[in-house]
């Protein structure tokens, strides 16, 4: 990289013309792709004149559904990012076997391998299940909000600002090439010293606050805001997996945090953490890493937990089987996440005794996730089971997650380890249960819970279609995975050498065309519904015959989700309104005091955004004016203490009464 | 329909059931403690993680200098005072706060405050010693772990005292009012927490390292 | 926990522990006599240094639960019990990561001679 002369280099740091990739193809073709469609998305914006409307109803709001959809659009987003890296390493793992060499260069498939980790993982499953989290626990609770509706917002905008600057890696630098975990010595300054790893520290650390915040505000929501009567043990199994969730998300990410915090003050620093010389320990950071890794896969998880434990009761006309063990097994499986962190370097060398520990435990957290199994299947059985589509992805996850989880624990001793470490077998496993587990339980509650978030269904014919490709594509793509690793194909290769291996990647590469297909589907579905929601508008507020507190709200819900708080005896609290005749107040409404809407929430989270640029590039000048902004902005925003509002009594009246018209013309 | 919440308990036992509350809830701010606790748990596992550090590379003098060269106990020992000091005088801050004396809890702040700069003060000339002797971060794998635990502690203690600046503003302006008492009270666990974990730095950095 | 429907909305703040004069000024005073005896065993030296370990480790520890009742006013009944909760959560995890770490972090020195010469084991 040619250097700046020293004016330039003052102001631009690092920054330098050959930042932008002219002379990469596939670069400049994303990045017209993405300049045309962006500039589509804002003429839109602009022509219909909705930016006024998008900034006060949706980017200052700290309405937690408003939030819970924006943090769901930016998961789909990117997941069409992280997809896109995952076609072009099958392609490539399809063609370059035996002479030929492919069509992606080292340099650039490692950063396509390390971005498909980071973007899978932290912008899109994340921000799917906080997302689902945000828009649902409230309204199960029977609360107006979260406990920090500001905070909520900020949270998010962090998050989306932590996928601006990957984003940004594509079109100015490049990303990180180390792995989505970025192990040193690779990772330090001496191996890496390009700005790729430094997109990946700060991204991570800006989402990283975001989500640490939002997991604080959940706890103290579940635990704070529940309507009167909710005792913890008739909260929904949905919460109690969100509040689960959440103390792990608190639990973990400060590890996170001081991890790649330590490995910022080796490459900014020249501190001696992790490196090879001066007494550092590049084993301790794999150690620290997955203390955080392995309690983040269940922070993924244990949501989808909860969602199919609502769709399998709801759709099977049945109380959920074994509520009191499902909430022990979570809370166990909180806990044991803490205990087998381990068994991700079992080959790193710690030994006979060390590493039995650890298998032992992983072999045993196997238990009360197997405990799930049965109590979902118990729920079904004599129920008077529906297929609609939240169902199906639930069946699809039972058969595929119990397989991704056996695999698992074969990987869990440690010896058949030794041999499956890092080969191919380890990325079908995890590919297994996240697939299988998180994406097949985003797509049941996206199905579960849109008519609730928008007041009409989903297409059902381009639901089945997305669902099919999926589940089918799936197995098409990732079995052969586990047979190559099985034969000693291991990870993160660009080239292989064995020609009779390549059947396998191409039958691979044709399951990830399916799964394709199944994301397209998915589009044209959102398409289709909003086009036709007219004929798939649900009225009632309860499209399923739910059976908690979220169902007892108009679809949407009004701003302040009830206007009287409900009152709780009984778990399944919608379903035992209904067997009581619940009958909802038609007058008598009271003002309804209200959090307002902010720009701070944007405003930091960009100024946080621009420090982590600056910091990548070396623009000190950028990054200290951009740190003390951001400090005085949140001093500043302290000063105010009017922040909320009351929701006039006769505003209420009329939300209720409108709702009241829709039910009665329903009937 | 009114429902007292004796109402509510009485219809349960009945026969009709009243499923919603005509009176508010939740008072405001009602979650800010809980959250602010759970905020400092989140932060004492940061803590850990640099004690961990520490306690997996501490050992690693890379052939430089090793605590007993570099620490000088007495000076640690008035720096704790300063702490301690401190929290105390924050804490009387507090009993007049309760009674709703401003001035005398602005008082009590600002004393706070300035034991609190000491506090920094000392600890950036320490590290500035350590450094002008060679024995910077950049030294070995020990120093690093050294400056960052005990550097970031001193941050933490350098925001509380921004804080605490912009609290006796914000006092001046509104007096003692409700959100005020909130914000003064989240400092006061914030500061606390700080001092222990300087019980914490001062055994097992300082203390132990005369001991090993 | 379960049937406190009005917590919080008294016109105290909810959670809020309330000290007292006498309250700070023992814990003051006995964090004080915590900290001036290991200072001196430290710089004094008069016993071994293996109790002398032992002994700071559990002064600190003590103190550390002094710091907790009398200036951070932690009881079972703030917040329902959840503070304490999460505190005991807290500690569980760091004796778990901690001393775990430390465990693993040896084996793994120990058979992949990575400090050769770089460090002294405590």
């Amino acid at each position: 990289m040619i250097d700046n002369p020293s004016f330039l280099g003052s102001i631009f740091g690092r920054l330098t013309l050959d930042a932008f990739p002219i002379h990469e193809p596939i670069l400049v073709a994303t990045f017209l792709v993405v300049a045309m469609g962006g500039a589509v998305v804002v003429g839109a914006v602009s022509y219909f004149r909705l930016w006024g409307y998008l900034w006060r109803e949706w980017f200052t709001s700290v309405d937690h559904k408003r939030i819970g959809v924006m943090y769901m659009v930016l998961g789909v987003v990117m997941l069409l990012r992280g997809f896109a890296d995952a076609l072009m390493m099958r392609l490539q793992q399809a063609i370059a076997v035996g002479a030929s060499d492919g069509y992606l260069p080292a340099h650039h498939y490692d950063q396509i391998f390390t971005a498909h980790g980071v973007i899978m993982i932290f912008f899109v499953a994340m921000p799917l299940v906080t997302g689902l989290m945000n828009y649902v626990v409230p309204l199960q609770i029977g609360a107006r909000d979260v406990s920090f509706p500001f905070l909520n917002n900020f949270s998010f905008w962090m998050t989306a600002g932590g996928a601006v600057l990957v984003m940004a890696s594509l079109f100015v630098g490049e990303f990180a090439r180390a792995g989505w975990l970025a192990y040193p010595p690779l990772s330090g300054v001496a191996y890496s010293p390009d700005v790729g790893m430094d997109y990946y520290i700060w991204g991570l650390q800006v989402a990283g606050v975001g989500t640490t915040l939002s997991g604080i505000n959940l706890i103290a929501t579940i635990v704070k805001l529940r309507a009167p009567g909710m005792a913890m043990m008739k909260m929904p199994v949905f919460t109690w997996t969100a509040l689960c969730t959440n103390i792990l998300i608190v639990a973990s990410f400060p590890v996170l945090t001081a991890v790649l915090a330590l490995l910022s003050l080796d490459r900014y620093v020249g501190t001696n953490f992790f490196t090879n010389d001066f007494g550092g320990n590049p084993m301790m950071y794999v150690n620290l890493i997955w203390i955080w890794g392995h309690p983040e896969v269940y922070i993924l998880i244990l949501p989808c937990f909860g969602i199919f434990s609502e769709v399998a009761a709801t759709f099977s006309g049945k109380r959920l089987f074994g509520y009191t063990s499902m909430v022990y097994a979570t809370a166990c499986i909180t806990i044991l996440s803490y205990l087998v962190w381990l068994h991700h370097f079992f080959t790193m060398g710690s030994g006979a005794s060390v590493n039995s520990f650890f298998g032992i435990t992983t072999m045993i957290i196997s238990i009360p996730t197997g405990a799930k199994m049965f109590n979902w299947l118990f729920t079904m059985y004599r129920g008077r089971i529906r297929f609609e589509l939240p169902m199906l992805w639930t069946l699809a996850f039972m058969l595929t997650f119990v397989i991704g989880g056996m695999t698992g624990v074969m990987l869990a001793v440690p010896p058949a380890d030794f041999v499956l470490h890092n080969s191919l077998f380890l990325i079908a496993h995890f590919h297994n249960v996240i697939i299988g587990g998180v994406v097949f339980g985003a797509f049941a509650g996206m199905s579960y819970w849109f008519p609730k978030a928008f007041g009409f269904q989903l297409d059902r014919r381009w639901g089945l279609v997305s669902f099919w490709m999926w589940v089918i594509g799936f197995y098409v793509a990732f079995m052969p995975i586990y047979l190559l690793g099985f034969m000693g194909v291991t990870r993160r290769l660009r080239h292989v050498d064995d020609p009779s291996l390549q059947i396998w990647f191409v039958i691979a590469a044709i399951g990830a065309v399916m799964i394709l297909f199944g994301i397209l589907a998915f589009l044209v579905q959102i398409y289709v519904s909003i086009r036709n929601r007219g004929a798939l508008r649900d009225t009632t507020g309860d499209p399923w015959d739910g059976r908690t507190l979220e169902w007892s709200t108009a679809s949407p819900p009004p701003p302040y989700n009830f206007a009287f708080t409900p009152v709780v005896y009984e778990l399944d609290a919608w379903w035992d309104m209904k067997k009581h005749g619940y009958r909802r107040p038609l007058a008598g409404f009271k003002p309804i005091h209200m959090p307002k809407n902010t720009g701070a929430g944007v405003v930091l989270a960009a100024l946080s955004t621009v420090f982590g640029f600056a910091m990548v590039w070396y623009m000190w000048w950028l990054a200290g004016v951009s740190l003390i902004a951001l400090v005085a902005y949140a001093i500043v925003h302290t000063f105010n203490y009017d922040r909320d509002f009351d929701f006039p009594a006769d505003a209420v009246d009329r939300a209720e009464g409108a709702r009241t018209q829709i039910l009665v013309a329903a009937e | 329909m009114s429902a007292s919440p004796l109402a509510v308990t009485a219809s349960a036992a009945g026969q009709e059931r009243v499923f919603h509350l005509d009176h508010e809830h939740h008072a405001d701010g009602a979650s800010t403690m809980l959250g602010f606790w759970i905020y400092l748990m989140s932060d004492c596992l940061i803590f850990a993680m640099l004690f961990a550090v520490y306690g997996v590379l501490g050992g690693n003098y890379a052939a430089g200098p090793s605590p007993k060269d570099l620490f000088d106990l007495p000076l640690v020992a008035v720096n704790t005072a300063m702490l301690l000091l401190s929290s105390i005088t924050y804490g009387f801050a507090m009993l007049t706060m309760d009674r709703g004396r401003v001035g005398a809890t602005q008082a009590w702040l600002a004393v706070t405050a300035l034991f609190g700069l000491a506090f920094v003060g000392i600890e950036l000339s320490e590290f500035a010693h350590l450094i002008r002797e060679g024995a910077g971060p950049q030294r070995s794998a020990f120093l690093s772990s050294f400056f960052t635990l005990v550097g970031t502690h001193g941050l933490h203690v350098s925001f509380g005292l921004i804080w605490m600046a912009t609290l006796m503003v914000q006092v001046a302006r509104h007096g003692l009012v409700r959100a005020n008492r909130r914000r003064l009270m989240c400092l006061s666990l914030f500061w606390h927490f700080l001092d222990v974990i300087w019980i914490g730095v001062f055994t097992f950095v300082y203390l132990m390292g005369f001991v090993s | 926990m379960t049937r406190d429907i009005h917590a919080g909305t008294a016109d105290h703040e909810p959670g809020e522990g309330h000290g007292s004069l006498s309250g700070y000024l023992i814990g003051f005073a006995m964090s004080v006599v915590l900290t001036a005896i290991p200072f001196a065993l430290v710089m004094m030296g008069v016993l071994s240094k293996q109790v002398t370990a032992l002994a700071i480790m559990a002064l600190a520890a003590i103190q550390i639960v002094v710091h907790a009742v009398f200036f951070l006013h932690m009881n079972a009944r703030s917040e329902s019990g959840w503070t304490l909760m999460a505190a005991i959560f807290t500690l569980v995890l760091v004796a778990i990561t901690l001393p775990g770490s430390l465990w693993v972090m040896y084996h793994l020195n120990a058979n992949m001679m990575l400090d050769a010469g770089m460090s002294q084991m405590p």
